[in-house]
């Protein structure tokens, strides 16, 4: 291995001790260095993500490019008011003092990033651990290797290198960098590799944020727009990276009496994205490695699903794509159930009642996005306050992660932590509580020796009881 | 081991599933059932707390008793504020749009107590636990037997045993706690215990609080009160448990021509507080077992501070009793500045400059609570900005604890994660984003198939550029 990873991990403690990182005016540098970076490298950018994905150039635009530089704006644009420190109440047990929360960086911070968002699920959080003041280390995933490689370039170019590092490779350089001791981890990836990140992070006490996945359900209610419904239920799949999104709808619930009409709006709006030859369209990305296609080609292949395929179903090995697939009623404990798809392929399951969704949601494990579309509005709020994924999004799928003011993270399989907008200052940041007092006021009831007379006192004191403060103070 | 620990998860999860705990019904009913219990046995909670830590009645009340009644009463108090969803705003990203952040339960949680405040710090967490709608599990610690005894018995009649469990035992039971799937685990203890919690959690991908200890400096300036000081000091010390607290004084920093007089203060408040025979005060808190007194006597005996000791020193094994001692100018490699304390002894480290104090705490690894007692408002400022700890005092030790609006916490080797007030709400939650749209207002421009117009649009509407929106719209 080339890096000495250990050195780069002093070398980052160094500078951050220097306190440089800590500064308003460097994390400004930074964050406008991002954005200079992002501007002046589109081209070079959107080639890379063609390279590594096929990726449109318009979902490397929407999705990757504007993102991360409207992270960055907003960084900017918030940055003092996020660094200032938050008054807090004191109560009369504290009298007197003031009180305050202090954001303070955490230090030298790891983040993993992975291969379907590559240049987005990069520099997104290091957006944030630089707003916060951190320095930082970048390993951006081997399997998005154009895309990595030219990270590590515009980032050696753009950034200060003294706090801000790329490391590039694959398991050995991943395995040594977790091995170190940050002061935070961000990973974004698979529950098997989390776990592998939390262990590792459990040696050295560093909390972790983990971004990881799960089968987002989407639930499809009758009496809806639905040629709305399946646009935006085709934008987040098929759209979204054809499919290899943490959020995609993974698959749909409806009832048994909507489901050849459901199937019928989407199969017509996909001719209209797609054309008829979709796996010649340009406006699809390719599966991103051959270890994926085959993964999903035995997800399709599986005797259970045989026969479920109601549209599509082509594939171009060569060219690693598969067109747009639709299966409807596959069997609970079909292999394409019980993983996430990350692919084009979209099971429908049907219900008796669209209520029933909710249980079918509830048995699995919590998702890191769940949608419904539906005009009802007690189906809504049910919804709302009994489905328990990472965020939810009514009549639209992953559209929630483009609004800053919402969290965005997992719970239980699909994650812990969460960032964008001011979550991800608050990612990187300590909370440091800050009380002071004055020497006046000295309330001899605290110390010993301890009396009944003085416990009275304090009991009164802390019950808020003003007559009781006075008895004991004079003496009952 | 008597307990069917498979079972028991079955039932809680169960009893979670039914939607009980969530109903905010069912949290007021358990909050005040918690309140009935420290009202109704405020002697057996004194008597059982004597037993296990000879802690004084006073403390017993004021530290235990009156914080976890405190803690109960906010909560009954905000409980529908702290459940209500927080509307966010929107941008014009996603509209016509709303957004809101919904709290939910996290599920079925562990909360594994520590001996030092065994009754407030099982049941300080397990009421942010409750508030959040949780099933929980507390294990108190077996080396407060007493409390940990009274613990079980009380919750079992007062609480709701389908959904709030008390499980006794030792490593064992603990282990095989820890073996089990659990939606969040609160530890508080020591680092080492620390590492075999985040290690067990790792498995499950359960996210953990973890509230651990550390060195807590005290740096005293010149030209204060040093009366009170000493006696904010003493109280934060031998004041509290004598010495066995996660935020206690464990060192004084200060500078060489203070020193003398700053003993002399000590001395002098100690013997107000404790009387010439501080092993016959009433007042202390004994050492809690022969471990721990074995322990404190090797840091007393370490040949490099045998000659260190300017006050006190006495002992009492019989009664596991040391004096309230102090230590002058012990080596930074002695045993009793290597460990964190925990126990009547204080060291006293001397400077030259009372500014190279921060340097001094900075070497070392960053404490659960750092103090300072000045006038001098730029060496406040200085301290407050470059001390990383948990939280931090200016001119008082430990009572930033009482303070609900404050998150208490650790940072790096004294914790992750922070709870009290608000706060412990929090760390039991989900923060659940939920984004609401309408069918109205789809742009065609999200979808394929793609073209350079429609990229055009998104982004001048990325950009919030108005003008360009326009001219897209009109078509260059």
């Amino acid at each position: 291995m080339v890096v000495d990873v250990a050195e780069v991990v002093t070398e980052l403690k160094a500078t951050y001790t220097s306190g440089k990182t800590k500064s308003y005016e460097w994390r400004e540098s930074q964050l406008k260095a991002l954005i200079k970076m992002a501007n002046d490298h589109e081209k070079e950018i959107i080639e890379a993500l063609r390279s590594d994905l096929n990726k449109p150039e318009f979902e490397a635009f929407v999705h990757e490019i504007s993102t991360v530089k409207s992270s960055c704006k907003l960084a900017l644009k918030e940055l003092r008011r996020w660094m200032s420190p938050e008054k807090a109440k004191t109560s009369s047990t504290t009298f007197p003092s003031s009180a305050e929360i202090v954001s303070e960086p955490l230090g030298v911070i790891l983040i993993i990033s992975t291969w379907n968002y590559p240049f987005l699920l990069s520099l997104d959080p290091v957006v944030g651990a630089i707003a916060a003041g951190n320095a930082v280390v970048l390993k951006p995933s081997e399997i998005a290797p154009a895309t990595s490689l030219l990270l590590s370039k515009l980032l050696g170019e753009y950034m200060d290198s003294s706090a801000v590092k790329v490391v590039e490779g694959a398991v050995p350089e991943t395995t040594a960098l977790l091995e170190q001791n940050w002061d935070k981890i961000f990973y974004t990836g698979n529950g098997k590799v989390g776990r592998i990140v939390l262990a590792a992070a459990a040696k050295h006490l560093t909390p972790v944020i983990l971004e990881l996945g799960g089968k987002s359900p989407v639930v499809v209610d009758e009496n809806i727009n639905l040629e709305v419904a399946t646009r935006r239920v085709i934008g987040g799949k098929w759209a979204s990276n054809c499919g290899q999104t943490c959020v995609s709808p993974d698959y749909v619930i409806t009832t048994k009496a909507f489901a050849s009409k459901l199937i019928d709006a989407l199969i017509s709006e996909l001719e209209k994205f797609y054309g008829n030859e979709p796996l010649k369209s340009l406006d699809l990305s390719r599966i991103v490695n051959s270890s994926h296609f085959n993964r999903l080609t035995k997800l399709m292949d599986d005797e259970k699903v045989f026969g479920k395929i109601v549209h599509g179903g082509q594939q171009d090995k060569t060219n690693l794509r598969i067109a747009p697939t639709i299966l409807l009623d596959v069997p609970e404990d079909s292999m394409i159930m019980n993983e996430e798809i990350f692919g084009p392929l979209l099971p429908i399951i049907t219900v008796d009642k669209i209520e029933d969704s909710i249980n079918v949601i509830h048995a699995r494990e919590k998702p890191l996005a769940a949608y419904l579309f539906t005009n009802d509005k007690k189906l809504m709020d049910e919804f709302v306050g009994s489905v328990s994924a990472g965020g939810l999004c009514i009549n639209d799928t992953t559209l929630h992660l483009a609004e800053s003011s919402l969290p965005f993270g997992g719970i239980g399989g699909s994650g812990m932590g969460s960032y964008h907008g001011k979550f991800s200052f608050d990612a990187f940041s300590h909370k440091k509580a800050v009380l002071r007092r004055s020497f006046a006021g000295d309330i001899s009831a605290r110390y010993p020796p301890y009396t009944t007379r003085k416990l009275q006192l304090l009991k009164a004191l802390l019950n808020g009881s003003i007559l009781g403060i006075l008895r004991a103070l004079f003496g009952w | 081991m008597a307990l069917d620990m498979e079972g028991m998860m079955k039932e809680l999860r169960g009893t979670y599933a039914s939607g009980k705990p969530k109903s905010y019904e069912w949290r007021v009913s358990q909050l005040r059932a918690l309140l009935k219990i420290a009202d109704h046995h405020e002697k057996e909670i004194a008597e059982a707390l004597r037993c296990d830590l000879n802690k004084p009645d006073h403390e017993s009340f004021v530290y235990e008793i009156a914080s976890m009644k405190s803690s109960c009463q906010l909560a009954l108090k905000q409980l529908k504020g702290w459940m209500k969803p927080e509307k966010v705003k929107t941008s014009l990203t996603t509209f016509p749009s709303s957004g809101e952040i919904v709290s939910e339960p996290l599920g079925v949680t562990l909360v594994i107590s520590a001996w030092n405040f065994p009754f407030l710090l099982s049941l300080d967490p397990v009421i942010g636990a409750i508030a959040a709608g949780n099933a929980v599990v507390l294990k108190p610690s077996e080396i407060a037997p007493a409390t940990s005894a009274a613990l079980s018995k009380l919750l079992g009649e007062y609480m709701d045993t389908s959904a709030v469990k008390v499980v006794e035992g030792a490593v064992p039971e603990t282990t095989a706690l820890l073996e089990q799937k659990w939606d969040k685990i609160f530890y508080t203890g020591n680092g080492k215990v620390g590492r075999i919690v985040l290690t067990a959690a790792a498995k499950h991908l359960t996210p953990v609080v973890l509230e651990l200890g550390g060195k807590s400096p005290v740096v005293v300036d010149k030209n204060i009160n040093l009366k009170v000081a000493a006696r904010r000091i003493i109280g934060g010390k031998w004041g509290c448990n004598n010495g066995q607290a996660c935020v206690s004084p464990d060192y004084l920093i200060t500078t060489k021509d203070n020193a003398s007089q700053l003993v002399d203060a000590l001395k002098s408040e100690l013997e107000a507080f404790y009387g010439k025979d501080p092993l016959k005060s009433e007042d202390l808190s004994r050492i809690v077992n022969s471990n721990h007194f074995n322990r404190l006597k090797n840091l007393l005996d370490d040949e490099k501070v045998s000659g260190k000791i300017v006050h006190g020193g006495q002992r009492d094994k019989t009664n596991l009793k040391i004096a309230p001692t102090i230590m002058l100018d012990v080596p930074g490699d002695s045993l009793a500045m290597n460990e964190e304390i925990f126990g009547p002894l204080l060291p006293i480290l001397t400077v030259y400059k009372v500014e190279d104090s921060i340097d001094l705490i900075n070497a070392r690894e960053k404490p659960l609570a750092a103090y300072l007692f000045t006038n001098d408002k730029r060496l406040k400022e200085q301290f407050i900005r470059n001390v990383s700890a948990g939280g931090l005092v200016v001119n008082d030790t430990i009572l930033h604890l009482a303070e609900h609006s404050l998150p208490f916490g650790g940072v790096g080797e004294s914790g992750m994660g922070a709870y009290h007030g608000k706060f412990s709400f929090d760390a039991f939650s989900h923060k659940k984003a939920v984004l609401q749209r309408s069918f109205a207002g789809d742009i065609p421009a999200r979808y394929p198939p793609y073209s350079p117009g429609k990229l055009k649009f998104l982004k001048a509407l990325l950009n919030g550029d108005v003008v360009g929106l326009i001219r897209a719209l009109i078509g260059w």
